[in-house]
């Protein structure tokens, strides 16, 4: 995947968050390269490191609590090499981030053209009537009906869609190369998930940004991605294109994810259901494949003593060699259920 | 704005009528007499029933009630049995000292509370949060009138830096020296009731910043690159200041309530004094007075709270 046009670059990194005096990883060396124009899903479990991931690549991280290793290479700039103001010439200018829950992540007391222009104090030099005109063009932009009305009011006064709509103009407001969204649509409602998937590609496509869309709705995933990375337990299980993906599967977990999915023609009663947990950070095994524990019929023969990579089409990637003879337990030889 | 604050003024007005009638019941459910003991005590228990007779204490307490409402509304809340003087006028002399007392307490007990609660917020964990810590704690900890004792002892008695009792020197000539000997005299029990009072403050405020700094709104700030200082500035103080804000009129109440304490062990001739004074005498006519006062002050300052509240906080701001 070592491509020219791959502007972001992520290479080996972790990121460990400190437990009782010691460092656990939350997620372990990831790579995982974005270009412009494509948008990158990562998916994957509550707790895998979806969100660590983003919030890494952002520089979001307390440095006394965490231990990130590995290199972000940004346009030719490691990021992780930054200290905090050269990380601030970044954020907010070149990587644009959306958050999960559009609820909390306005300040109540600002109003919305405030919170909108302050991202433009620290990266243009524009008045403030410019700075006023692009607030307006930018609510216009992510489809508030009445930008004027809406500049002026405060979060609270808005409905949720609206306010994430807000978050997205201001994570857009520098026309970023990078849009980072965290599960935009998670606390959203199906209607209003439809639009702001609609606004992001429209962005796209006027920006031409990469986006790396954090979620675990694979509907959403279907819908807008053109790559996706299958993460599980702080690692990457699976990577490829969106077709790859969703078209032949091979990691356990992925094919578990899928078949977890409620789809019209399953003719079974019941969705399958991914026993156990994802393990927590501190009871997370040091060697073996991760996944093991959750597919016990599996012979411990069949996973790697180290799992890793294994590029089996161009463009896609698979973590152990399990996937080879993987079935579930009710499938009968041969029997490919997606 | 005018129609929300008019309306909480209304809101009021059943408020102080049931807090006259709680007020004169009280006084009037004290056991014993303003009379007994307060003359010669061997003075005949007939002369006394008609000193109570001749003064209306034998009325129905409803009618005892209603002349003392006709006599406030012309400005009379009768005369005090101890001293023998208008109610307010004995009020009015000392509600001076007990106010510059307070406003004075008020003042320190914000320019110390707010940087160091900010201060401790901001650097968690660290030396300086431990030690403010320490300090609150320690504080809390401590009976208020034995840090008043303590600060006696050794500001006033051991050092020698303050006064210990009064409110001005007897010796003080002219206008500027009247003027700094009261000062002189309200700095220790206003430092001392200050120290205490930051206690609360320091605490909530601490936890507010911390609270703020963990805050979706702060990472929001973060990823647009604003710099931590500006963070601090623009985000975090606002946000944490507001409950403190809130409570700004709140606090007027608990000065007062501490003045009672303070003026007692200082010997200051305020209300607080007065008040400890009048319950141990029966003075029903100045406590009956001195309780309405501090109870519309409470009153007021919910008022006050609500609204600066409603000034500060967008959400609660009524169009």
């Amino acid at each position: 995947m070592e491509t020219e046009s791959n502007f972001l670059n992520i290479k080996d990194v972790s990121t460990a968050f400190k437990i009782d005096g010691q460092f656990y990883d939350a997620i372990s060396h990831i790579n995982l390269q974005v270009q412009h124009d494509e948008i990158l899903a990562i998916v994957g479990e509550s707790g895998c490191g979806k969100s660590t991931l983003a919030t890494t690549i952002m520089g979001l991280h307390d440095p006394a609590e965490t231990k990130i290793s590995g290199e972000i290479d940004f346009e030719g700039t490691d990021l992780l090499k930054l200290d905090d103001n050269g990380y601030n010439q970044f954020r907010g200018a070149k990587i644009g981030m959306i958050f999960q829950d559009p609820l909390s992540a306005l300040n109540p007391l600002k109003r919305i053209e405030d919170q909108i222009s302050e991202v433009m104090d620290y990266h243009t030099s524009l008045t403030k009537a410019e700075k006023h005109t692009r607030v307006l063009e930018l609510l216009d932009e992510v489809g508030i009906v009445n930008p004027k009305r809406t500049a002026h009011q405060f979060p609270h006064e808005l409905s949720g869609g609206m306010r994430q709509r807000v978050v997205i103009a201001i994570a857009i407001a520098c026309k970023p190369d990078l849009i980072i969204a965290d599960e935009p649509t998670t606390a959203l409602d199906v209607t209003i998930q439809a639009q702001i998937l609609d606004v992001l590609r429209a962005i796209q496509n006027e920006n031409h940004a990469g986006i790396i869309l954090i979620t675990h709705d694979l509907g959403v995933v279907a819908e807008t991605a053109d790559r996706v990375a299958v993460m599980y337990a702080g690692q990457i299980v699976e990577q490829g294109s969106a077709e790859q993906i969703f078209n032949s599967p091979e990691h356990p977990y992925t094919r578990s994810l899928l078949r977890s999915m409620p789809q019209r023609d399953n003719e079974a009663d019941d969705l399958y259901v991914i026993k156990g947990n994802v393990p927590s950070l501190q009871k997370m095994p040091a060697t073996g494949d991760r996944f093991a524990p959750r597919i016990p019929w599996v012979p411990e023969s069949a996973h790697e003593a180290e799992p890793v990579m294994h590029e089996i089409a161009p463009g896609h990637e698979v973590r152990c060699t399990c996937y080879k003879t993987f079935q579930f337990p009710d499938e009968k030889k041969g029997d490919v259920t997606v | 704005m005018w129609k929300t604050i008019l309306r909480r003024v209304m809101i009021m007005v059943p408020e102080v009528i049931i807090l006259s009638i709680l007020v004169f019941l009280l006084a009037k459910a004290m056991p014993g007499d303003p009379f007994t003991g307060s003359i010669n005590p061997k003075a005949d228990p007939a002369q006394i029933k008609h000193l109570m007779a001749i003064n209306g204490l034998n009325d129905p307490w409803y009618q005892q009630y209603w002349n003392w409402v006709v006599h406030l509304f012309h400005g009379n809340l009768g005369n005090s049995y101890q001293y023998q003087e208008p109610v307010t006028r004995l009020i009015a002399g000392r509600a001076g000292n007990t106010l510059w007392l307070a406003f004075f307490s008020m003042i320190l007990t914000y320019a110390l509370a707010l940087p160091m609660g900010v201060f401790a917020g901001r650097h968690e964990g660290k030396l300086p949060d431990v030690v403010i810590r320490f300090y609150t704690y320690v504080t809390y900890c401590i009976p208020f009138f034995v840090i008043l004792v303590l600060g006696i002892w050794i500001f006033g008695y051991v050092l020698g830096w303050f006064p210990t009792t009064g409110s001005v020197s007897s010796d003080a000539q002219g206008w500027v020296q009247t003027v700094g000997s009261h000062f002189y005299h309200i700095l220790l029990p206003g430092i001392l009731g200050a120290l205490f009072s930051t206690v609360n403050i320091v605490q909530y405020l601490r936890s507010e910043v911390i609270d703020a700094k963990h805050s979706d709104y702060v990472r929001t700030a973060r990823s647009k690159g604003v710099p931590s200082k500006d963070i601090y500035r623009h985000h975090i103080f606002r946000n944490s200041l507001l409950p403190i804000a809130a409570f700004a009129g709140y606090s007027i109440t608990g000065l007062l309530n501490g003045s009672i304490f303070t003026e007692t062990v200082f010997s200051y001739p305020g209300m607080g004094l007065l008040f400890v004074n009048s319950i141990s005498y029966r003075d029903y006519t100045v406590i009956t007075a001195l309780v309405l006062i501090f109870g519309l002050l409470n009153l007021l300052g919910t008022l006050l709270s609500d609204i600066i509240l409603s000034i500060v906080d967008p959400r609660i701001r009524i169009e």
